[in-house]
């Protein structure tokens, strides 16, 4: 649940998430456990085109929602079901109380149903005087506290045994073992009952299935199966993006759902159930059944050309099980009621901007969310949509329309980083600064911070620019912000290896920042504005490829570049071409040159890797540079989990300074264990934060990019 | 197309590793010795840690009252098998019932139950159950033995599709995939199985 007002409210509560130990260890555990289990489970199959299948048959159900609805009605209706439509929340508790007052319930029993919690159900039936239990374990856990869900498939995964045992302690009126078999069956005789003596039962679905007029139910405890049995009535709440067409599509999604969710193949219980069933305690020996289909807002996002993808979500929690964020600090902070990245999105949607402006702002934009969601979402770009959207609506932060303005104009942007160089003199040592700038507080002292360069890359390549005769591939640079200003030396360190690669190079003298830190912001115009500075700067046909040596810079001209000048019929299809020139430095040295082993010096070093997140997920690279990490002369050792972001996220670790020390410490922790004596990485944002921190922490890892160790090795 | 015992094979492989047990049986009648045989070690459900041993409230210790001997339910069962099953129950001193499921709601010990499908590549069952007292017995079971003709197994959930429809079409319907025993990671992230339904799924491959 979201409380903070500002910002700096919200910050003060993620502080108290990461002191919480036992919260911080099970989410490591799980973290870690989760991505070994649900490779296990998706073994041998096609996961991509099942997503991509998943995402189609979902796309179709967004655009056909009335047609669908009737047609779920009409069959529902027909095998005796009665079928409400809620527009909104308020509606729909309304019309569950409303049945529960005309067939004369008292007690109900409940499934688990995030559309429930989406609603607060059980608050509005309690205020009617109905008394309400949860059955699902960790829901009923929560219930008891008082709490909302911290996940949205393990809703008590923040709880220990010990707090469970108290708490049961309490309920039973006898003290209980923190023991957890023994808890799980306190629960099963204490809910037995429960069920029986109930009058309603209440579930969710996860599928209305448009051609039968039936539902189905993903469950592990079997919890649904008594809710949807015993009681006399029954009552499935269900949001109206749940309808799915056929069967066939109820049965595709179930192969990514449990699998996505926990790593289980299925789960114990799949329920189908179609028409009012036999039930001995109704009248006429028939189960009194209602289907409540909630709209809250779905039928305007189904509307919505960007938006509408977000209706695709299975609600698997898989986005949160990946989130470095949500590792870090759990689901009551990385949440109102729904939780991890399409949280964030929901939020906004279904509780408001209020509830929303300070979540979506903690989005590192690792995309590893992006890349597990079952319905193959593009979670991290809707996440800035909305923070954009809540800017323009808000007003924008002064620090964040600053940047937006001074980005948009290069010579300005270039004129304050040389000018910065001089102002950092005082304070420079080793091309790090010795204090930091009194605009950093001290919770930014978990890294040094580089030193702005003596010179500028550009400033450089007239001078160092080689004539390559005959060349094999034409080719322009990108340098990207950081390393033409901070580590021109990386730039410098594509040419030895170019050039005896015959490769001719170009550096467009006009080109900038490509505008993803102004992106994280939320400053949209300023983002496309940029896009635009780019696009110009480049002959895009004079090239066979544009490198870059920065995996950010690279995923976003290449993702989010056609997307931004989109509607701008002069430059939408330039941006196309573009984009399918831009690659990374280690693709283009490995798979487009094929660099040989014996064109480089065996230095002896043991070298391990940091996958930056928009290089291995970003653009799908994995062998590329590691392979380039033993022929350029050095031994690879792996480090453990490689491809988890080091906690830079651009503007996020300005943002977040505590959170990304946190990250970084991990990383960190787990390069040291290698025993390796250098790290190596595709990503001057990574170096800036990873050599920060190993300097900080006086290690003796030296931070390189990749580019660097071939320039140093070659023969 | 994969051959009936490549299809076994698989089943049984996806069904073992969610813990459910896994039997070859050659006939009904084995069924009906193993489910006695399973009654009979069987503790009564006290020593289960189906909860009888934990200080619970006074209601739900109520509710727990009315059970004394050992049963055995079998609602879908074909009659003459039922009738050898009911026989073979006297004799054992446990009882044997078919309908009735609602004055048993605080458990049953064992519940035997014939699938409609199996699908191999979950190792799941498909029981189609639109009637009460096999629901519930299927639910309210501490043990689950359940009866699967090999010729019954598909290789996954699109090849029960048309069969799954054919049923719904049928409305009024309740069908049940059920994958192992019931289960729960709530707390802690620590598997524990049987919260709501049985604690233990026993499979019996019959052949043919």
């Amino acid at each position: 649940m979201q409380k903070a007002n500002d910002l700096k409210e919200y910050r003060e509560e993620l502080r108290e998430s990461l002191d919480n130990d036992f919260l911080r260890t099970s989410l490591d555990n799980f973290a870690v456990a989760y991505r070994e289990s649900r490779a296990n489970a998706f073994k041998d199959m096609d996961v991509k085109g099942l997503i991509d299948e998943i995402a189609c048959s979902k796309d179709g159900v967004a655009a056909n929602l009335d047609a669908l609805y009737q047609e779920f009605k009409g069959n529902a209706e027909g095998a005796g079901i009665t079928v409400h439509f809620a527009k909104d929340a308020t509606e729909a508790n309304a019309i569950i109380a409303q049945i529960a007052k005309d067939s004369d319930c008292r007690k109900i029993v409940k499934s688990k149903s995030m559309t429930a919690e989406e609603t607060l159900l059980n608050h509005a039936l309690e205020d009617e005087g109905l008394e309400v239990t949860e059955t699902d374990l960790g829901e009923w856990i929560i219930q008891l506290r008082h709490e909302g869900p911290s996940h949205m498939v393990m809703p008590a995964i923040h709880l220990s045994r010990h707090q469970v045992g108290d708490l049961f302690s309490e309920v039973t009126g006898s003290k209980q073992d923190a023991e957890i078999e023994k808890l799980v069956k306190v629960a099963r005789r204490e809910l037995r009952q429960k069920y029986v003596e109930a009058d309603m039962g209440i579930t969710g679905a996860n599928f209305a299935v448009a051609e039968t007029g039936g539902i189905g139910l993903v469950t592990n405890e079997g919890n649904a199966r008594l809710c949807s049995t015993l009681p006399r009535v029954h009552v499935a709440l269900m949001g109206i993006d749940k309808l799915v067409p056929k069967l066939h599509d109820a049965l595709r999604i179930l192969k990514a759902l449990p699998r996505n969710a926990t790593g289980q193949a299925i789960t114990s219980y799949v329920t189908w159930i179609t028409g009012a069933n036999e039930c001995a305690a109704g009248a006429d020996g028939k189960k009194e059944i209602h289907y409540v289909v909630l709209d809250n807002g779905r039928s305007e996002l189904a509307k919505d050309p960007l938006f509408s993808q977000v209706l695709r979500c299975v609600r698997c929690g898989a986005c949160a099980n990946v989130c470095p964020v949500y590792r870090l600090v759990g689901g009551h902070k990385m949440g109102h009621i729904y939780i991890g990245a399409i949280g964030l999105i929901l939020t906004y949607f279904f509780h408001g901007k209020d509830k929303a402006k300070n979540l979506v702002q903690n989005c590192i934009n690792c995309e590893a969310c992006k890349d597990i969601c079952a319905g193959g979402i593009d979670l991290p770009r809707l996440i800035k949509e909305i923070h954009a959207r809540i800017q323009d609506e808000d007003g924008h932060p002064l620090p964040s329309l600053l940047l937006g303005k001074v980005l948009r104009n290069r010579k300005l942007f270039h004129t304050l980083l040389r000018s910065a160089k001089w102002a950092q003199k005082p304070v420079e040592s080793e091309g790090f600064i010795r204090h930091l700038p009194m605009i950093l507080g001290k919770e930014h002292g978990f890294k040094a911070l580089p030193a702005i360069a003596e010179t500028p890359f550009r400033d450089k390549w007239p001078d160092i620019r080689p004539d390559v005769a005959e060349p094999r591939y034409r080719v322009a640079l990108f340098s990207g912000c950081v390393q033409d200003f901070v580590y021109p030396e990386q730039m410098e360190a594509v040419i030895p290896v170019f050039a005896a690669n015959g490769v001719s190079m170009e550096y467009p003298m006009e080109q900038s920042c490509c505008g993803l830190p102004v992106q994280m912001m939320g400053e949209k115009k300023a983002s496309r504005d940029v896009a635009v500075q780019n696009l110009r700067a480049f002959e895009t046909r004079a090239y066979d490829y544009i490198i870059t040596m920065c995996a950010s810079c690279a995923a976003h001209l290449k993702h989010n570049y056609p997307k931004l000048v989109a509607d701008m019929p002069g430059l939408a299809s330039k941006a196309e071409e573009f984009a399918s020139k831009v690659i990374d430095y280690s693709s283009f040295v490995h798979d487009v040159l094929k660099v040989d082993k014996e064109d480089f010096n065996a230095s002896g070093h043991k070298g391990t890797y940091h996958s930056p997140c928009h290089l291995c997920r970003g653009l799908d690279v994995h062998d590329a540079p590691r392979q380039l990490i033993e022929t350029g002369g050095l031994e690879y050792v792996e480090c453990v989990e490689e491809e988890v972001c080091c906690g830079f996220g651009g503007t996020f670790s300005m943002k977040f300074p505590e959170l990304s020390s946190e990250l970084l410490k991990k990383k960190l922790a787990n390069v040291e264990e290698t025993g390796a004596d250098v790290l190596l990485t595709d990503c001057p944002g990574c170096i800036m934060q990873l050599r920060g921190g190993l300097k900080t922490k006086g290690s003796s890892i030296e931070v390189r990019h990749i580019a660097e160790i071939l320039a140093n090795n070659l023969k | 197309m994969p051959s009936t015992e490549d299809l076994c094979r698989t089943f049984v492989e996806k069904a073992k590793a969610v813990s459910a047990f896994v039997s070859e049986i050659s006939s009904e009648e084995d069924a009906l010795k193993y489910v006695i045989d399973l009654c009979e070690k069987k503790e009564a459900c006290q020593l289960l840690a189906s909860g009888c041993e934990r200080d619970l409230s006074a209601k739900a210790e109520d509710l727990c009252d009315g059970k004394q001997k050992k049963v055995i339910t079998a609602p879908g069962l074909k009659k003459a098998l039922y009738a050898k099953l009911e026989s073979r129950c006297n004799k054992a001193g446990f009882d044997c019932i078919k309908s009735g499921m609602r004055d048993h709601l605080a458990g049953v010990d064992i519940g035997l139950t014939y699938a409609d499908y199996g699908i191999a590549e979950t190792g799941t069952l498909m029981i189609d159950c639109p009637g009460e007292e096999l629901r519930l017995a299927t639910m309210v079971c501490e043990f689950h033995a359940c009866v699967l003709p090999k010729s019954k197994i598909r290789k996954d959930s699109y090849a029960v599709e048309k069969m799954m429809l054919t049923r719904m079409k049928k409305s009024p319907n309740y069908m049940a995939y059920i994958t192992g025993a019931s289960r729960t990671a709530d707390i802690e992230r620590v598997l524990a199985l049987g919260v709501h339904g049985p604690l233990e799924l026993h499979i019996l491959l019959l052949e043919g």
